[in-house]
């Protein structure tokens, strides 16, 4: 067990070590290679000469690229110092950069935005795992039933809605026509948990509304599929009710994939959901990833990037250990 | 011909009709077989829904294709100002619904009087055809990669594995949108619109192989084993021939079905892209551009938002309950 444990740990740094390079690969061999130039992209196209050489120095660009890549891990494990003109910047340890396009520290900036992105991604989380798998569940008992039919259904044109789209549609609806809920604005739940709550329940119905369809149509199918196995036949035959026959052998099993799904999602939502963000105006990571994008501003593009990849790699870890607990066939080692 | 499965499936119903023939006497035909396709066929053609999608995705094709033809009839061109059809004040599209009227089928944009018919019509163009490339990429690749992983085994497969994981488990979107940004507007001598499709084809087809790849590397794993490659192998069939005749075959259905399930994705994430201002370029017309253009307006002038949106969620349904009744067609296990 310790032994496995250690081995995914170093299985994720690994991954994590492949996701940087790749991040760092795409934004400085890329512009190279395309014969635009990362400096010039950073400060615009008029800039003259010193002031290039300027950003150019300030921004480690002159070093060869795996140089600036060994700075860049060494920040986040030890700290670093940036030279920002006369004055000497420096990043305390787990140093993601410095944004030289805001002024400012990479690793407090995006600590900032982290709350946004949680309270987005669990509040949507629970909402989607309990709307899902209750209608999945529902559906695969009553299968043919008309409520089945209308699940199916509502779930197909979930699987198909854009949130974009969503989005938009659910605040002319229910902000602009109907007026129910307020126009959005973040308010950190420490400072107001009714109205953080007030203004997160349409991001949230609205998100959660994708993912529960999915998940409704992956529930159906499992427990379809373990419905039909030889074991509940037994245990029927054996003259349990139905109640315990659903509730202690069907859902057990029909519900294991769901877990590995639920914590990818939950992973790689908690790294930013960049269109969620942008489309209800939530400054979260995902929307701080893209003003990034948009600004070229390379040390908070890592940083993000960094994070996302870290999520998904714990993620990924935590899907595993839960895996080994509920279903007894895993073993680790 | 391939010994394969399909060469014995047989269904309920010709099963049931060759125990009559049995009991009619030798005089009467036999009852062939029936090959997987023909089965499939026979089940598709059951299925209303499926049909139904199918016939929304062909009337989809061909409206792409013909939308120069249909803006010269119905519309108007793509970047015309029509600055007659708004309100002076607010630049809001005059009338009711958009501006929506017999002149201007889906009403015009707002600030701009861009025929929004028009615009659509070669938004689905360039969606469609991002869709479709992006598939033949993801799919290429994924069965090249899965077949290799799936048959040679060993390191190959620990790879090739690894890779597919490792791409699996990555902030896609995250990236997507990174490479879409750094690349460059025009390239290889097209022009913005066609290069940017070119870009979003690569990224989009690239980041999807792993899903084909799966599933043809566990269909592969289990297919190697079975009787017919055995039976290939020992009447001196070579690799290169198992592959092409033996295994290639009999994977076409989980590889059409899988192909068919990925291009309404790729249509989301294009739209996608392009809502987040780094797929199509503006004044090029693109669902999800459209989409995000509508962000300011969409108070005032609901029906921007509405209409590229529900063409977006129609084409992906469409797409969706075609494949879904497609699995279900050539699935054997299906119920």
């Amino acid at each position: 067990m310790v032994a496995y444990l250690i081995r995914r740990l170093i299985n994720a740094v690994l991954t994590l070590l492949v996701v940087t390079l790749v991040t760092f690969g795409i934004f400085f061999m890329v512009p190279k290679l395309t014969g635009s130039d990362p400096a010039l992209l950073y400060i615009g196209k008029t800039a003259d000469k010193v002031a290039v050489e300027g950003i150019r120095e300030k921004m480690g660009l002159s070093d060869p690229i795996l140089v600036q890549y060994g700075k860049f891990l060494k920040g986040i494990v030890a700290g670093r110092d940036y030279a920002n003109g006369p004055d000497v910047q420096h990043c305390d340890a787990p140093c993601l950069g410095y944004s030289f396009k805001t002024e400012q520290e990479v690793t407090p900036l995006l600590m900032d935005d982290l709350p946004v992105t949680l309270s987005l991604a669990l509040g949507a989380a629970i909402l989607w795992l309990i709307g899902g798998v209750t209608a999945g569940v529902i559906s695969a008992l009553r299968k043919g039933s008309i409520p089945d039919r209308a699940v199916m259904f509502i779930a197909l044109a979930g699987v198909s809605l854009p949130i974009y789209f969503t989005g938009l549609l659910s605040k002319q609806i229910f902000v602009n026509w109907l007026g129910w809920l307020p126009e959005g604005n973040y308010v950190p739940f420490l400072e107001s948990p009714s109205e953080w709550f007030i203004q997160m329940l349409l991001p949230w119905i609205t998100l959660a509304f994708l993912f529960a369809a999915t998940y409704a149509r992956l529930t159906r199918a499992n427990m379809l599929e373990t419905l039909g196995e030889d074991y509940i036949r037994t245990a029927r035959a054996k003259g349990l009710t139905e109640r315990i026959v659903i509730g202690k052998h069907a859902l057990r099993s029909g519900l294991t994939p769901i877990v590995t799904i639920f914590g990818l999602d939950l992973g790689a939502l908690l790294g930013g959901a960049v269109l969620t963000e942008a489309v209800f105006n939530l400054r979260g990571l995902g929307y701080q990833a893209l003003q990034a994008i948009r600004g070229n501003d390379l040390p908070v593009i890592l940083g993000v990037t960094m994070i996302a990849a870290f999520f998904i790699v714990i993620a990924n870890l935590v899907v595993d250990l839960v895996y080994s607990a509920i279903d007894p066939r895993v073993r680790l080692g | 011909m391939s010994l394969g499965p399909e060469a014995s499936v047989t269904d309920e119903e010709s099963a049931l009709t060759a125990d009559a023939a049995e009991v009619r006497g030798p005089a009467e035909k036999a009852i062939a077989g029936r090959s997987l396709k023909q089965i499939a066929w026979r089940r598709l053609k059951k299925d209303k829904v499926a049909l139904g999608g199918a016939c929304v995705v062909i009337f989809l094709i061909l409206i792409a294709i013909l939308a120069p033809l249909l803006t010269k009839w119905f519309g108007h061109p793509i970047d015309e100002f029509h600055n007659e059809t708004l309100d002076p004040t607010f630049g809001t599209p005059k009338g009711a619904f958009g501006g929506i009227s017999t002149e201007f089928l889906f009403g015009v944009e707002p600030d701009s009087g861009r025929d929004i018919f028009s615009r659509v019509l070669y938004g689905a163009q360039t969606s469609l055809t991002v869709a479709f490339l992006s598939a033949l990429v993801s799919t290429i690749l994924g069965v090249i990669f899965g077949l290799a992983a799936g048959f040679l085994g060993g390191w190959v497969d620990a790879t090739i594995s690894r890779v597919m994981d490792f791409l699996l488990a990555f902030p896609q979107l995250l990236f997507s949108i990174a490479l879409v940004s750094v690349l460059p507007y025009e390239m290889l001598g097209l022009n913005a619109r066609w290069s940017r499709v070119a870009v979003l084809v690569c990224v989009i087809g690239f980041f999807g192989w792993p899903y084909i790849g799966r599933i043809v590397r566990g269909q592969t794993l289990s297919l190697r084993e079975r009787e017919f490659v055995e039976a290939a192998r020992s009447m001196g069939a070579r690799s290169p021939r198992i592959l092409m005749r033996e295994l290639l075959p009999n994977l076409a259905a989980p590889i059409l079905v899988y192909t068919t399930l990925i291009i309404p994705t790729n249509i989301l994430t294009e739209a996608a892209l392009s809502f987040l201002g780094v797929g199509i370029p503006p004044p090029n017309p693109s669902w999800g551009g459209m989409l995000s253009s509508a962000v300011p307006v969409y108070q005032i002038d609901p029906m921007f938002m509405i209409i590229p949106g529900t063409l977006i969620f129609i084409t992906v349904l469409a797409f969706n309950l075609f494949g879904d009744g497609l699995r279900d067609a050539l699935d054997p296990k299906a119920r």
